[in-house]
């Protein structure tokens, strides 16, 4: 079973690199922020997956932990680009 | 192969085809908000379903918990980010894309 997990992990990792490509290349500072978020969703995923490639579930605990921190780096940094300041 | 394993199977794959799509989208359309509207969907919805695929190949009660946990704060927190990224991007008054209008920053 460990090939499906391997598998479904190399597809998020092209999605990823995909997505990089966009970050750097983006117009806009709002294209880079919108792929970083994407990249931050995806990567939650990738962990996950990569602890049941390796059999070990206790993966599941720093997904959720990044899962919180990328959505506070999404809107601390949405809130720099509109205000130019954090507090 | 046991049925819960098949299941599984098939999550996976529609949630790889959903990220992927998600991701080509991204890359490919011409304009802010239309890479917007393929993003902030498949986002939420590739990884519902690859997470719901864990839960039944999973055997112990916890990690179940642990799975559908993460699914449901992304579920509340991908549109947030989704619809906080769109309401800056228009409070600075960056167009739409049209024909006549390529748009981009003003």
């Amino acid at each position: 079973m460990p090939w499906i997990y391997l598998a479904t992990a190399v597809v998020l990792l092209v999605g990823m690199f995909m997505i990089l490509i966009r970050a750097i290349a983006g117009p806009t500072v709002y294209d880079r922020i919108l792929a970083t978020n994407a990249l931050g969703t995806k990567t939650i995923v990738f962990v996950t997956l990569l602890g049941y490639v390796s059999g070990r579930t206790e993966f599941i605990d720093m997904a959720i932990i990044y899962a919180l921190v990328s959505f506070i780096t999404t809107i601390a940094i949405l809130k720099f680009a509109e205000m130019g300041r954090l507090d | 192969m046991q049925v819960s394993e098949i299941v599984t199977t098939v999550f996976l794959a529609l949630g790889c085809v959903v990220s992927l799509t998600g991701a080509y989208g991204l890359l490919r359309m011409p304009d802010f908000y239309s890479r917007l509207h393929t993003a902030g969907k498949t986002d939420s919805l590739g990884q519902f379903l690859i997470f719901v695929g864990l839960v039944f190949v999973t055997p112990d009660l916890l990690t179940q918990l642990k799975l559908v946990l993460v699914a449901m704060i992304l579920m509340i927190a991908a549109p947030t980010a989704t619809h906080a990224i769109t309401k800056a991007a228009h409070l600075h008054h960056l167009r739409p894309w049209t024909k006549s209008d390529p748009g981009g920053e003003p």
